[in-house]
């Protein structure tokens, strides 16, 4: 896909992107809402000392990864189930269409960031 | 050459005629998910800044204690379902691909009972 002939185009952007995504959200964003569950599961003990842990400089980069992740790859799967049913597959339409996905997806890490701070 | 004949090949290789399952399984859990990421969303905004206490009562409700292992089944068997393809498209070693895909499910299916024992252990006590 890169290389000197390559120009980057939204919809094949959005296309690998939607990819890395979902994997960030199982392989970052699974365990750490599993950890959650065990931690709470555990005691009030257990509970601080994960949000101890999270609230360090990794802690918030790895919320900022799951958070932009769910954002995009939720809006982004929506776009998906539309193209599914056949709806919006017009070039002109995918390109608006992931156009608003990036906007929507930046709003909503914006406002889990604002939330969860 | 292999003393295999033309069709018995023929016969053992194509399409596992598994492929709409998967497809139509990938798009179901997609649907569900669209729902329960808008109720995950309900949940971080509630239980953000909240203490101990509140994260217990709040996955003490059935309802929320519900959408909190269904976002679970459908979570991991959506991540199952997009790792096989990821991983069969971009792993071209026959070993390493065979490992990776028994660790994803074998991951996944831990994931799911883990959680549900959690689950419910906080939402009955």
């Amino acid at each position: 896909m890169l290389g000197p002939y390559y120009k980057p185009q939204i919809t094949s952007v959005l296309s690998i992107l939607h990819r890395i995504t979902g994997v960030v959200l199982i392989i970052v964003g699974a365990p750490l809402l599993l950890w959650w569950l065990v931690a709470l599961g555990q005691g009030a003990e257990s509970y601080a000392a994960m949000q101890e842990s999270l609230g360090g400089i990794l802690g918030r980069l790895a919320s900022l990864a799951i958070n932009f992740s769910l954002s995009f790859h939720f809006f982004n799967g929506i776009r998906h189930l539309f193209w599914d049913a056949g709806m919006g597959l017009e070039i002109q339409s995918a390109r608006t269409s992931g156009w608003a996905v990036v906007i929507l997806s930046v709003a909503l890490t914006a406002t889990l960031g604002v939330i969860t701070q | 050459m292999s003393i295999v004949n033309p069709l018995a090949r023929a016969r053992g290789h194509g399409s596992a005629k598994q492929g709409v399952h998967h497809w139509y399984l990938q798009r179901a859990t997609a649907v569900l998910l669209t729902g329960l990421v808008v109720w995950l969303l309900y949940a971080v905004n509630t239980l953000s800044g909240a203490g101990y206490e509140s994260a217990l009562s709040f996955l003490s409700s059935p309802f929320n204690a519900a959408a909190a292992l269904l976002l679970t089944f459908a979570g991991l068997y959506h991540a199952m379902l997009g790792l096989q393809v990821v991983i069969e498209d971009y792993v071209h070693s026959r070993g390493l691909e065979i490992a990776l895909q028994f660790v994803v499910k074998g991951g996944c299916y831990i994931g799911m009972v883990i959680s549900t024992i959690y689950i419910l252990q906080i939402a009955i006590a």
